[in-house]
């Protein structure tokens, strides 16, 4: 005898489980089908989850779940090789108002499926879906790897993340090019009780979220390094466009390596001990790389959907969001008994009218143009620091001699004029 | 065929550590999972009713979320998950676990029906004392069939079982009559992977909870009363420093300078240099 549900949700990462949160909560009888030994299991990001979305698919979350620390200041670090230029913002504000949470994920999306269980969704764990059940055009069902494992749902919603094989077994899309998406490495580093509220200068409770830019973070190539402060231990990374890691030969470990030994980060991590290895694509496609949002009973939210913004280093949110807005529209059809495109596509007005869609329209053009340019990684953040370094410096030399420096640094390198149109453009590809 | 397999709920060891200064496990967001062991106990009792019919019980001793072990086992095919909880059986060690799973065994026996074989794990990942299964033939005083590594032959009319059992440096085949207790290997056989429809009925599936009243156990041989043993101290051993020689070049003349120098600085009888040249 088939298995049925009234919908299933392949994948319980933030995208799934906020559409079954929703689901289980109206009473549909919905299974959220997870590969790992446990949702969260095998899943890892930066990182930081920030507050606002998250409340608006989990109201009051933040006195139950599992978090590290309350976000309060944000960093960006421009890196040469021995400096570092920083830009900090701290604002007093979240200490009442939260903005962001760094979380583990193997916890915090553990208790969320513990959370969408309780509602009474079903979460099937240590289950893989290998395929979709059709009839023509229309989805019926998946097809998990246990004996026996055909299940039948009139719904289906694809948030499997960023390897979204079903998209393509859908036809509602393709792979994604090697420029569309970022491999992220990263080593959560465990230190001594006190070490990151002294070396940090943090309250207890109290975290920061770094962005590092330069070429001492990613050898020049488009992408970031990253540091986040969780209780006892911080999260360390490099992100990095897969294409230019293969045109480049380079290899991400070495230069998270490297990140850990700049002198600017080495005296952070001192007397660290390494807890975790992980690594995870990114998809950063943008709003370009976007698959089909739904077809005939079925739908795509979160990463299997390139809901990224690769700018500002969201993920979670976008996929908790349109996850929810999934589930509304899931909730809609089974409530008018029309499971056709006519109906979900009521999904993609919804993301029309969010952040999701805005944001993601914004950025559209930011991977390709960054991916372009390099200089933006690599010589700006050098000059950056160039300037610092000639303002900040006081010693028998005259100021027009520093002056003088910087110019000849810059020289034979790029224009002025070039350097002008950069900005230009740079800020044009933003706004 | 009555068999009642005895499982542990044991903390994924793979990811726990031991904090340096008290010594004990930190088990903090540590996921817990059936002792992998105890899976190939089961499946053995599984390949037993798929060819003989009949049922397998499975108990175990725990906490009230050690019931989600037991649905692990319901999934693959078990017919009866059994839940000894209580207050009064915590903090037992290996003599009080036995006396109590022994109890339940009993009642098993006197409502379920006669039990032809018991199977255990050969140790529990976290406690690793390999006690449970000795202990428990001990007080059920039928033969115990420890590391079985193969099951050979069995025959639950005539009441006899052939199993190969691994030994340091020897492979035993041993004859028994049952009932008996086997504690089981994991090369004993491969665990099943539970279908989609068990899995779901399973997590539905209501375990049978006895407590210590439900088994007619003395109190005083529960848990901690119960308990000889007694931990005076659990300490994390401090890294031993040594000097290290490594032998270097060519694989063939790094393996005969290694077997010189063993040779001559451990005069090992009846061997002489095979005179590598000294680098
Ligand atoms: C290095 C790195 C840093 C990041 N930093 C941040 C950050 O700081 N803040 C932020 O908001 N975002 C960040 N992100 C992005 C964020 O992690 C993702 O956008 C987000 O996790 C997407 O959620 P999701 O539910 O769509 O997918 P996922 O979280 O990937 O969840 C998908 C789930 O589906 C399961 N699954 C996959 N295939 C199958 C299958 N066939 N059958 C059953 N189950 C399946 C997976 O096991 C997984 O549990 C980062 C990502 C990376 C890699
Ligand atoms: C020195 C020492 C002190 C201890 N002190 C305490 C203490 O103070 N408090 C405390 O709570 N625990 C304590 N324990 C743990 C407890 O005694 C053991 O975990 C328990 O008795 C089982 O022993 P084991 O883990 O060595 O299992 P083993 O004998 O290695 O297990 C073999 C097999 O027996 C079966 N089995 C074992 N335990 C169970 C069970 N509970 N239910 C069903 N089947 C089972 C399984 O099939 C298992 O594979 C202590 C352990 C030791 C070694």
């Amino acid at each position: 005898m088939a298995i049925r549900f009234d919908a299933v949700i392949v994948g319980g990462g933030p995208a799934g489980l906020s559409a079954a949160l929703v689901l289980a909560q109206a009473g549909v009888k919905v299974a959220v089908i997870e590969r790992g030994d446990y949702a969260g299991a095998k899943n890892m990001f930066g990182g930081v989850i920030y507050h606002e979305p998250t409340d608006w698919v989990v109201p009051g979350f933040a006195s139950e779940a599992p978090l590290e620390r309350r976000i309060g200041h944000h960093e960006y670090w421009f890196l040469d090789e021995r400096s570092a230029l920083k830009i900090a913002y701290e604002d007093a504000a979240w200490r009442e108002k939260p903005n962001a949470w760094s979380v583990m994920r193997a916890k915090f999306d553990a208790w969320f499926a513990g959370k969408v269980e309780k509602a009474g969704a079903q979460v099937i764990t240590q289950t893989t879906v290998v395929d979709l059940l059709r009839d023509g055009r229309t989805i019926r069902g998946v097809v998990t790897s246990r004996p026996e494992g055909e299940v039948e749902a009139p719904l289906v919603l694809i948030a499997q993340g960023v390897n979204a094989l079903l998209v393509e077994k859908a036809g509602l899309g393709r792979d994604w090019r090697a420029d569309e998406v970022v491999l992220g490495v990263k080593e959560v580093i465990q230190l001594p009780k006190g070490a990151i509220e002294e070396r940090f200068g943090l309250t207890e409770g109290e975290g920061t979220a770094v962005e590092m830019l330069g070429g001492e973070a990613t050898a020049g190539l488009m992408g970031s390094a990253f540091l986040y402060t969780n209780s006892d231990t911080v999260s360390i990374g490099t992100a990095v466009l897969l294409s230019h890691l293969r045109e480049q030969g380079e290899n991400p470990n070495r230069l998270l390596e490297r990140i850990k030994a700049h002198p600017s980060v080495a005296p952070l991590l001192k007397g660290g001990e390494m807890r975790e290895y992980s690594a995870h694509l990114i998809p950063e496609g943008g709003y370009r790389a976007m698959p089909r949002l739904y077809g005939n009973g079925v739908l795509v939210a979160g990463d299997s959907a390139a809901m990224v913004n690769a700018v500002t280093m969201e993920g979670t949110d976008l996929a908790m969001v349109s996850g929810k807005l999934a589930g509304e529209t899931m909730l809609e059809a089974l409530e008018k008994g029309d499971f056709t495109e006519r109906t979900l596509s009521r999904y993609r007005d919804r993301l029309e009218d969010s952040f999701v869609f805005r944001d993601l329209k914004q950025f559209s053009r930011v991977g390709t143009f960054f991916a372009d340019n390099r200089q933006y990684f690599d010589f700006y953040p050098r000059l950056a620091n160039g300037v610092a370094r000639q303002l900040f410096t006081v010693d028998l030399r005259p100021k027009a001699e520093h002056v003088r420096g910087l110019l000849d640094q810059i020289r034979g390198r790029r224009s002025l004029w070039r350097i002008g149109m950069d900005l230009v453009r740079g800020w044009r590809a933003l706004a | 065929m009555h068999a009642v397999v005895c499982i542990k709920q044991v903390p994924d060891t793979t990811e726990v550590r031991i904090d340096p200064k008290t010594g004990t496990l930190d088990r903090r967001g540590v996921p817990n999972i059936v002792n992998p062991e105890d899976l190939h106990a089961l499946e053995a009792a599984l390949e037993f009713r798929d060819r003989f019919g009949g049922r397998v019980t499975v108990l175990t001793m725990g906490p009230n979320f050690a019931a989600s072990a037991l649905r692990e086992c319901l999934a693959l095919g078990a017919d009866e998950g059994v839940l000894l909880t209580d207050r009064r059986f915590a903090a037992a060690d290996t003599f009080a676990t036995t006396y109590a799973l022994w109890s339940a065994i009993q009642k098993i026996e006197k409502e379920r029906g006669p039990v032809d074989v018991v199977l255990t794990g050969r140790y529990a990942l976290d406690g690793d004392t390999g006690q449970v299964g000795p202990g428990l033939a001990r007080r059920l005083r039928v033969p115990l069939l420890s590391y079985v590594t193969a099951i050979e032959e069995v025959d639950f009319e005539a009441k006899r079982i052939v199993v190969q059992r691994h030994i340091e440096g020897a492979v035993v085949t041993l004859e028994s009559r049952l009932p008996a207790v086997l504690t089981c290997s994991a090369d004993l056989n491969q665990v099943r992977y539970a279908s989609l429809p068990a899995l779901l009925a399973a997590q539905q599936a209501q375990v049978t909870a006895w407590s210590v009243d439900d088994v007619g156990a003395d109190p005083e041989q529960c848990g901690l009363k119960g308990s000889p043993t007694i931990v005076s101290k659990s300490f994390v051993p401090e890294p031993r420093t040594d000097t290290c020689r490594l032998f270097e070049g060519e694989p063939a003349e790094a393996a005969a300078s290694l077997v010189d120098f063993l040779i001559a600085e451990h005069r090992i009888p009846g061997f002489e240099p095979v005179g590598a040249k000294e680098a």
